[in-house]
C-alpha cells in the first residue's frame, strides 16, 4: 500500500501569531515554526496503516525552503521519506492554487491513500482535502475519527457534532482526520537519527508542470483585503455577593445561554 | 542554557522528552506518587519511545546511542518528576548495563531485547542491610551445588530499584562464591527461594518502585553466573561510575526544575502590593538556583563528554554526582522556601522534588564516597 501523508508547517498555534501588515498573509519569518498539530495524528494513523498492511509512507510537503525542518521532524516519527515542494513563485498561494500544485505532486506519487490533517491551525479553511479529491478525481472520506482498512476499502467514522456518520469509499481516496483518531508517537532517537538520510526529493513548479502565473499573488483567486488584531480581553463583570450573587451568576450565565 | 557539545540529534531528543515530561507525565504524576504507585502506563511509552534502549547497540533493538543521549533524557525527566527518571535510570544503566558489558552472548539474547525495549525490567542488587558504602562487606552467599551445577544463593539485599514490579524480569546480585571472593549472578524473578518483600514507604522518589530482596536457598543454573567468577567487585565498580553521570544529569534536572518551577511561581505570586519575583530576595535566590544548576549541567555533560570518547571520567563522575547532588538539595530547599506555605504541600511539584532531593546525596555512592573517590584519584591514599 502506498500512502502519502500531507504535511503542512504552520506558526506555532501555542505563541502569538500575526497577520503581516503589508500583504495580510501569515507572519512566518517571525513566528515559531512547526508541524500542523492535525497532520501529527495524520502521520500517526499512515504509520498504523503500514505497520498493519505493508507499504510505503511518504511526506508531501508545499512550503518555504526552512519547511524542512517540519519535515525531519515528521521523517523521524517514521515515514519512508518525502516530497518537498518548494519555489519562491510559490508565495502567496492560495487554497485553490496549492490543491492545484499538491495535486500535480501527487499524481507522481500514485498513492493508493492520501491522510491529511482535517485543517491547519493557520487557515483553518478544511477545504484542501475536497479540493484535491476533486482534482484528482478520489474519493474524498473527510473528517475521521477513525480508519479501517479491508483489500481496497477504506472506512471511516467521520465525525459530526450529533455523533459520527460512516462513509466507505474504494481505493485511491482522501482521508482527513481530527486528532480524536489517534495518539501520535513520540519519535525515538533511532527515528531521528535516521530521518537525517531519508530520501527527500525536491520539486519546483516548473517539475510538476505548474506554471507561474497560475499560482503565488498572480494566481490567487481569494485575497485577503484587511485584517484586525482581536480585541483585548474586557475586565468582566463583577458580581458582588450580598446573599444575591448566586442568582445573578445563574441570571448572567443565562444570558449568555450557558444554562 | 547552553547547549555546547550537543549535536543536533541530542537537541531534537532533548526537546522530545521535555514535551513528552510536560504533557504526559507531569498531569498524572502527582496522583501516582500520592499513592506510591508505580506508573507502567508511562513507562510503557516511554519504552516506546526507545528510552530504555538509549545507550544500547541495535542489535539488541537499542537506539545506538550513548550515555550523553541517557543524560540528557534523564535531565529532562527530572526536570518534571524523578521518579520516571530514577526507573529509567536504574533499569539502563544498573538493570540492563552489567549484562550489556559482561554477559555471554546467550545471556545478552536471552534477557536484553525486552529489558532494551522496556518491556522488562531487571534489577541490580549490591547494597545489603549490613554493607552500602562498604560495599565489598557483603553477606550474601552463592555456592556452587556441582551435583545440580547449580548456585545455591542465600541473604539478602536492600532498597533494590526495579525489583519487584510486575514487569520485573530478573535481579543481578553480587554474592560471595568464596572466601573475599564476590561474583554476579543472575536470579529471574520468579525462582523459588527468591522473595521480594513488599515496596518501602520511601520520603521520595514515591512512584518508583524498591524493594528488599531475601535469598533463601535460592537456586540458579550455573550459567546464570556474570561475567567472570571473583570479578563481581571490580564489574559493580565500573558499572557504578556509568552510573554515577547518569545520576548527575538526573540531579541536574531536578535542580532545573525547582528553577523553572520558582520562576513560574514568583511571577505570578504577590506580597505587599507586587509580584515576588520583583524583589530582590528571591531575585537573587533564584539567581543562585540558576547559576548551581548550570554548573552541574557543565560538570555532567563533562563527565558524560570524557565517557562517550573512551577517556579515564572516574574523578569526573564522581565530582559531578558530588556537585549535582548537592545543587539539587540546595535548590529544592530554596524552591520550597519561595513556594513558602504551598512549597510543603504535597499537590506542589517543588514539595516532590524537594522529598526527592536527598536521596540524590546518598544512593549510587554517598557524597563522602564521591569525595573518597576523587581524593584517591588525586593520588591521596
Amino acid at each position: 500500500m502506498k500512502i502519502v501523508v500531507l504535511v503542512k508547517q504552520v506558526p506555532d498555534s501555542g505563541a502569538e501569531r500575526n497577520l503581516r501588515a503589508e500583504d495580510n498573509t501569515v507572519d512566518r519569518a517571525s513566528a515559531n515554526n512547526v508541524i500542523n498539530e492535525m497532520d501529527e495524528y495524520a502521520i500517526e494513523e499512515a504509520l498504523r496503516l503500514q505497520e498493519a498492511h505493508g507499504g510505503e509512507v511518504t511526506v508531501l510537503t508545499m512550503g518555504p525552503q526552512r519547511a524542512t525542518e517540519s519535515i525531519r521532524k515528521a521523517l523521524s516519527m517514521g515515514p519512508d521519506g518525502a516530497v518537498h515542494v518548494v519555489d519562491d513563485a510559490l508565495s502567496g498561494t492560495d487554497a485553490l492554487g496549492t490543491s492545484k500544485v499538491l495535486a500535480k505532486a501527487l499524481e507522481r506519487l500514485n498513492a493508493d491513500v492520501i491522510i491529511c490533517g482535517a485543517e491547519s491551525t493557520d487557515a483553518r479553511g478544511q477545504v484542501l482535502p475536497h479540493m484535491l479529491a476533486e482534482r484528482l478525481g478520489v474519493a474524498a472520506l473527510t473528517g475521521a475519527r477513525k480508519l479501517t482498512v479491508d483489500g481496497s476499502q477504506l472506512t471511516i467514522e467521520r465525525q459530526t457534532e450529533e455523533g459520527y456518520e460512516v462513509v466507505t469509499a474504494a481505493t485511491p481516496a482522501i482521508v482527513s482526520v481530527w486528532d480524536t483518531i489517534n495518539e501520535p508517537r513520540y519519535p525515538s532517537f533511532k527515528g531521528i537519527m535516521a530521518a537525517k538520510k531519508k530520501p527527500v526529493e525536491t520539486l519546483s513548479i516548473a517539475d510538476l508542470g505548474v506554471d507561474a502565473g497560475e499560482v503565488g499573488w498572480a494566481g490567487a483567486q481569494t485575497t485577503v483585503k484587511e485584517h484586525t488584531k482581536r480585541p483585548p480581553r474586557s475586565a468582566g463583570q463583577k458580581v458582588t455577593d450580598s446573599g444575591e450573587g448566586g442568582v445573578a451568576l445563574v441570571d448572567y450565565l443565562s444570558s449568555e445561554k450557558f444554562v | 542554557m547552553t547547549d555546547f557539545g550537543l549535536s543536533e540529534e541530542h537537541r531534537e531528543l532533548r526537546e522530545t522528552v521535555r514535551r513528552f515530561a510536560q504533557d504526559k507525565v507531569a498531569p498524572v504524576i502527582g496522583k501516582y506518587y500520592e499513592r506510591h504507585e508505580f506508573p507502567y502506563e508511562l513507562i510503557k511509552q516511554m519504552g516506546g519511545m526507545g528510552l530504555f534502549g538509549l545507550p544500547f547497540s541495535s542489535e539488541f533493538g537499542g537506539m545506538d546511542g550513548d550515555y550523553l543521549a541517557l543524560g540528557i533524557t534523564l535531565e529532562e525527566l527530572a526536570r518534571v518528576d524523578s521518579s520516571v527518571a530514577i526507573t529509567l535510570e536504574a533499569a539502563t544503566s544498573l538493570g540492563a548495563m552489567p549484562i550489556y558489558r559482561f554477559g555471554t552472548d546467550e545471556q545478552k539474547r536471552r534477557w536484553l531485547p525486552d529489558l532494551i525495549a522496556g518491556e522488562k525490567l531487571a534489577g541490580f542488587g549490591l547494597t545489603e542491610a549490613s554493607s552500602g558504602s562498604d560495599a565489598g562487606r557483603i553477606r550474601t552467599t552463592a555456592t556452587l551445588d556441582e551435583a545440580t551445577n547449580e548456585w545455591v544463593i542465600n541473604g539478602g539485599k536492600v532498597f533494590i530499584t526495579n525489583s519487584g514490579t510486575d514487569i520485573t524480569s530478573l535481579v543481578t546480585v553480587t554474592a560471595l562464591t568464596g572466601p573475599d571472593e564476590i561474583s554476579a549472578i543472575i536470579v529471574p524473578s520468579g525462582t523459588p527461594g527468591f522473595t521480594v518483600a513488599p515496596g518501602y514507604s520511601k520520603v521520595g522518589w514515591c512512584a518508583s518502585d524498591t524493594h528488599e530482596l531475601t535469598f533463601d536457598n535460592c537456586r540458579v543454573p550455573a550459567e546464570n553466573l556474570l561475567g567472570q567468577r571473583g570479578r563481581g567487585f571490580a564489574q559493580f565498580l565500573s558499572i557504578l561510575d556509568e552510573g554515577r553521570v547518569a545520576i548527575a544529569a538526573l540531579a541536574t534536572g531536578l535542580a532545573q526544575g525547582c528553577v523553572d518551577e520558582s520562576i513560574k511561581y514568583a511571577k505570578e505570586r504577590e506580597a505587599f502590593g507586587s509580584a515576588i519575583g520583583g524583589y530582590q530576595a528571591i531575585q537573587f535566590m533564584i539567581a543562585d538556583m540558576e547559576s548551581r544548576a548550570v554548573t552541574a549541567r557543565l560538570a555532567w555533560r563533562d563527565a558524560a563528554a570524557r565517557l562517550v570518547a573512551g577517556q579515564d571520567f572516574k574523578r569526573a563522575a564522581a565530582i559531578a554526582k558530588l556537585h549535582s547532588s548537592t545543587v539539587a538539595v540546595d535548590n529544592a530547599r530554596d524552591a520550597t522556601q519561595i513556594h513558602g506555605g504551598y512549597g510543603f504541600m504535597n499537590e506542589f511539584p517543588v514539595a516532590r522534588m524537594w522529598r526527592d532531593s536527598k536521596i540524590l546525596e546518598i544512593g549510587e555512592g554517598t557524597s563522602e564516597i564521591q569525595k573518597m573517590v576523587i581524593a584517591r584519584d588525586l593520588g591521596l591514599r
